[in-house]
């Protein structure tokens, strides 16, 4: 039995509920069901990964969605419908991603703010930048090549028959933020420093250089599930709206430790699939949308809740 | 004296910006000529236009004061306006039962977000957070527009005026002295200062710091409903996103941390909240005044709410991340 | 004298806790109107055995008696209904609340449905009357704005007013200035006459000749001697010492095992320094004694970057050095060893493998293999903590859950990987059992052997004169003298406190 203590619960909560969709809908299990499913997934689970950088080095980073709609807007005044500036729009909006990210760290790290009270404050700045530079409602719109990431399936693919291009993003952005998080220095310093920054300080980890690559790692994120999203969904001022609390919902279903220490990538991923799973089934069952706000604010508070028993007991 | 001093030193940065607000606001009033901004009764309207906010802020006092946080002030808001508005449905009989029921739905709230950061201890970002959640969903499941409308007589709780003032105003000055009397000369205010301050000592003096952070939530929520009763009042009918739209979660926040009262717990008070308040107000009359864009006025909102906390350099020992 | 009864008894307690047994079979007790002194090194027991009586731990076994009668504290509130209270060295204020408000907190007078601010205040100056007038303070001060010696009498009005008949004072002079002490030493004579127990926890020999009737010795969680009147000097510290001190130690450094100056400091200042020189040689270990808040801490922090120098110059090996950072100084070969493990030295919820590797990590290519990394590999971690005899089920369990010799191996052997020039051991053995430290000793002079030059601080002072080469001792900031091995803890005592006639036994160091 000492194994099953060692298996993080998410994945037989994964395994469960994916069960249950395709029981209850058989479309679930033909190729374009379940492509359709991680195509949809695919942004929190990017977003999800992201969030977890900046949680295991102790931190929050709620500005997350606000640059996905910073992304989107921006992306389609930018192009204008113009084919050929995807590339270099798709650039400059990593670099601001990236400088949304250093401010981020920056604030946290000199002036010394929460990062809840920083990321809530960059959050509303980006979305007055967001608003401001549409005039309040969305202008232009994404050329075909620029929502090709989003939305493009690959077809005829032997054995699965369809490939969604979201889902290779995903895999290639998540296998490569788990291959930075769990097999390089730099992973294995960022969550000794979530654990205790202090001790991590003393054993001579840089912690501002730390710390500001997860919250650039996380806009980054951030920026290209934004490009995603762009492209499945189109243009909107509100199409990042929540998709923080819904990327650290994720990690926390994953077991990731809120003010650092513990989580891994794996799990987050998991988490974030689980989190689009109990979406399908409210979808299934036919409940409002916003019932999902209700059922993620209940997973969350009970995630946490589970985890701090679990401490306690475990006399940690 | 020096005891004096020390004890009302926390309310030297928010008198000093407020001063410094003021005066930026009387100047440009005059270089822009529009020096008919400055009457005394445009200058209480000032504090008028805030009445929401200070009553959500005065209720965020407490949590703030015992080192927790509520970030479902805004949803809680949008519920009560909503679920008041619905109630009442224009009828002046049903004024009454519907704020009574609005009251009691804060009380709920505010007991659950306490028990859960206290018994199932879970970080109050996170409970709050999920909260706030819970209460959106709930309501945008049932409604999705303006709902119901509140009768004439309510409207002159958001209109009405005595002696010349505004009720509403003199609600909120009211409240703000009713909260201080609380927090300085009764066993349960003294509570909350000695939880917040530390909570070990706290435990150690025999005091049950399970109830009085539950309290404090209460507290903060009951305030929230009754902005948002506020809201409803003065907008005559309740809509499901007038809490998020007016960012009264971060906002709250920041005025009462701007207003002097430490996130980590056990220092400040509801007349530094006020004044914080009153900057906010400032700033906002001053962003109008210059003819500062609906948007870039959010922009610089978010900046200045990170400059005042930065500015405090206020760390919670819960919240620290 | 003998024939009064005790006011409380405790007898045959013991408490372990996980990987120490912190109390063994000890009885102990007081009577009304004396002073008795709980007298032992750090670490030895005194702390724990009053918080057994206060509630705040449960004994094991062994049973307690509170005039007479059979009581069980289950939590500290209890005993202080009962009439106990213990003033702790860390004291439980708020900063932020006015000293009547502190005295009276969650028992606050009330008139009807409102605090009585009147007569909380009244009931305030009538306990503070009781010091005389030298308090300086009212009852409407903030505590946060009070020195520690009227926080501590705040303390003390607070046991005062709750009528406590047995009071526990942990130490209180730690902090105090003479005249300071004088004062507390007269309260202490009042509260003496008014009949109550006082047990008074110390290692300084002056306070136990003044105020003592009864002393009770306690060495590693044991009576080691109990007195019925003031003994001899001798007799406490032998009592207090009494271990055979040549097995315990390692050998001192040999002549030519002593190599060229690592390390030297001239004139360094800062904040809390003043004209530090000091040059630390290969092969030697510096050992540094001196009160507490002398700067021994505050050297280490400043030698080791985190709280740097502003003035004078620092060289390694001959060369200049600018140390602004704990990773600089790492980086340059100059390590240390923190004081506080839990809170400045690990990562708890990381494995042993991750808390030996971070500082070889730290210094590595960020994105290399973290199991292979510039300086070391997993067998070289392995090794290192093999060779340290690092006790753990495996390498890769949390670290949280070995015994803290087993965690201070593990740092260790986080530094032993970047093959450091200088080590900085801060309180090395705090909360290690007896023979554990030991085996820290010999590992500190196996390391001094192979070329470190060791710095060495600790509260333990038997510990730094065993160990150490040298013995520099510091006293507000400034280093006030330097001794060989083999100097008397009287000596290095009085160079520590300015004065010949304040002999302190322990607290030095």
């Amino acid at each position: 039995m000492r194994w099953m203590g060692k298996i993080n619960p998410v994945f037989l909560v994964l395994i469960l509920l994916l069960l249950a969709v395709a029981f209850l809908s058989p479309y679930f299990l033909q190729p374009a069901g379940y492509m359709n499913f991680l195509k949809r997934a695919a942004p929190i689970a990017i977003l999800a990964v992201g969030q977890l950088y900046v949680i295991n080095s102790g931190g929050f980073d709620l500005s997350a969605g606000a640059l996905v709609t910073l992304t989107v807007i921006g992306s389609s005044i930018l192009l204008n419908g113009d084919p050929s500036a995807t590339w270099w729009v798709i650039c400059v909006m990593l670099v601001i991603g990236a400088m949304v990210g250093v401010a981020n760290a920056f604030v946290v790290s000199y002036l010394k703010v929460p990062s809840i009270i920083a990321t809530l404050g960059m959050m509303i700045t980006l979305s007055g930048i967001a608003l401001t530079w549409s005039g309040g409602a969305p202008r232009g719109y994404l050329p075909e090549n620029f929502r090709f990431f989003g939305r493009y399936l690959i077809k005829d693919v032997p054995l699965i028959q369809l490939l969604p291009v979201a889902v290779i993003v995903m895999i290639i952005v998540c296998g490569a933020l788990w291959w930075l998080m769990h097999r390089t220095n730099y992973g294995k310093q960022l969550v000794a420093m979530g654990d205790n920054p202090q001790s991590a300080r003393l054993a001579g980890v840089p912690l501002v250089r730390t710390r500001t690559i997860a919250f650039v790692v996380s806009s980054l994120s951030a920026v290209i599930a934004g490009i995603l999203l762009g492209g499945f969904a189109g243009v909107s001022t509100d199409v990042g709206v929540g998709l923080e609390l819904q990327a650290i919902t994720a990690a926390v279903i994953g077991g990731a430790q809120l003010l650092g220490g513990r989580g891994t990538v794996g799990a987050a991923v998991a988490g974030a699939l689980v989190l689009q799973t109990v979406f399908t089934l409210l979808n299934i069952f036919g409940f409002p949308k916003p019932i999902r706000d209700v059922v993620q604010g209940l997973i969350l508070i009970s995630a946490v809740a589970l985890a701090s028993f679990r401490r306690r007991n475990s006399g940690g | 004296m020096i005891a004096f001093l020390k004890r009302r030193s926390s309310f030297l940065a928010p008198v000093l910006l407020l001063a410094i607000a003021f005066g930026t606001y009387v100047g440009i009033a005059i270089a822009t000529g529009q020096t008919q901004h400055l009457t005394a009764e445009n200058l209480i309207g000032l504090l008028g236009r805030s009445i929401a906010l200070g009553i959500t802020a005065v209720g965020q006092t407490f949590v703030i004061l015992i080192a927790s946080i509520d970030l479902s002030v805004a949803n809680l808001i949008s519920v009560s306006a909503v679920l008041a508005s619905h109630l009442m449905a224009g009828d002046p009989g049903s004024i009454f039962p519907a704020v009574l029921a609005v009251l009691l739905v804060g009380v709920v709230v505010g007991a659950v977000n306490g028990l859960v950061v206290t018994r199932l201890e879970v970080n109050p970002l996170i409970a709050t957070l999920g909260m706030a959640l819970i209460l959106q969903g709930i309501l945008s499941a049932l409604f999705t527009n303006f709902a119901g409308e509140v009768p004439k007589e309510f409207q002159s709780f958001a209109y009405g005026e005595i002696f010349g003032v505004s009720t509403s105003l003199l609600f909120l000055i009211a409240l703000t002295i009713a909260a201080w009397g609380f927090l300085r000369f009764t066993r349960a205010g003294s509570n909350i200062y000695s939880v917040g301050g530390n909570a070990d000592a706290a435990k150690l003096a025999g005091i049950r710091t399970t109830r009085v952070v539950i309290m404090a939530h209460v507290l903060c929520s009951v305030c929230a409903v009754v902005a948002g009763l506020y809201l409803a009042s003065r907008l005559g009918s309740g809509a499901p996103w007038i809490g998020r739209d007016g960012v009264y979660d971060l906002e709250s926040i920041a005025v009462v941390v701007i207003g002097g009262t430490a996130l980590s717990g056990g220092r400040g008070g509801v007349w530094g909240t006020l004044m914080g308040v009153m900057i906010f107000s400032l700033i906002d009359s001053i962003f109008n005044l210059a003819g500062v864009d609906a948007f870039a006025k959010q922009i610089l909102r978010g900046v200045i709410i990170i400059g005042a906390v930065a500015l405090y350099a206020a760390r919670s020992r819960r919240i620290e991340a | 004298m003998s024939k009064v009864k005790p006011l409380f008894e405790m007898r045959g307690i013991t408490k372990a806790f996980p990987g120490i047994l912190a109390l063994d079979d000890v009885s102990f007790d007081c009577r009304a109107g004396e002073v008795h002194a709980l007298v032992g090194e750090n670490g030895a027991g005194k702390s724990t055995l009053m918080k057994v009586l206060s509630g705040v731990y449960q004994a094991d076994a062994g049973e307690i008696f509170l005039q007479g009668e059979k009581v069980a504290f289950l939590h500290p509130l209890e005993s202080l209904k009962q009439g106990v209270s213990v003033i702790y060295q860390e004291f439980s204020l708020l900063p932020d609340r006015s000293v009547a408000e502190n005295i009276f907190l969650g028992r606050e007078p009330m008139r009807g449905l409102f605090l009585d601010k009147q007569s909380m205040r009244e009931m305030t100056q009538t306990v503070l009357k009781m010091f005389g007038d030298k308090h300086n303070f009212s009852a409407e001060t903030l505590v946060g704005t009070l020195d520690v010696a009227q926080q501590q009498m705040v303390e003390i009005a607070k046991a005062l007013s709750l009528e406590a008949q047995v009071i526990v004072m942990d130490e209180p002079t730690a902090a105090l200035n003479d005249s300071e002490c004088e004062l507390l030493f007269n309260l202490i004579d009042d509260l003496r006459k008014q009949g109550r127990s006082i047990v008074y926890i110390t290692h300084r020999i002056r306070e136990i000749k003044r105020l003592a009737d009864r002393v009770t010795v306690i060495k590693d969680g044991k009576i080691a001697a109990r007195f019925d009147h003031v003994p001899e000097t001798d007799q406490i510290v032998e009592a207090m010492v009494g271990r055979t001190l040549g097995q315990f130690y390692p050998e001192l450094a040999a002549p030519d095992e002593i190599g060229e100056t690592v390390l030297r400091i001239e004139d360094c200042s800062n904040a809390r320094l003043h004209n530090i020189s000091l040059d630390l040689k290969a092969g030697v270990i510096t050992g540094f004694a001196g009160v507490q808040g002398a700067g021994r801490a505050a050297l280490a922090m400043a030698v080791f970057g985190a709280d740097p120098f502003v003035s004078g110059a620092v060289t390694l090996e001959g060369k200049p050095l600018n140390l602004t950072s704990p990773r600089q100084a790492a980086q340059a070969g100059i390590v240390m060893l923190p004081g506080d493990r839990k809170a400045q030295g690990l990562s708890l919820m990381q494995s042993v493998f991750d808390n030996a590797f971070i500082s070889a990590r730290a210094f590595s290519t960020p994105l290399g293999n973290p199991f292979r990394t510039n300086h070391a590999d997993r067998n070289d971690i392995q090794k290192l903590l093999d060779q340290l005899d690092t006790r753990a089920a495996s390498y890769d369990v949390e670290i949280k859950s070995l015994s803290g010799g087993n965690q201070q191996k593990a740092i260790v052997a986080r530094w032993l990987a970047l093959k450091p020039k200088v080590l900085i051991f801060v309180e090395p053995t705090r909360g290690i059992d007896v023979n554990t430290k030991s085996a820290i000793y010999r590992q500190m002079r196996k390391l001094a052997q192979q070329g470190a030059a060791i710095m060495m601080i600790s509260s333990d002072l038997p510990e730094v004169l065993g160990v150490s080469d040298r013995i520099m001792v510091m006293s507000d900031g400034r280093i006030v003298a330097e001794f060989p091995n083999g100097v008397s803890e009287a000596d290095v005592m009085r160079a520590a406190t300015h004065s010949a006639d304040e002999q302190i036994v322990q607290g030095v160091a």
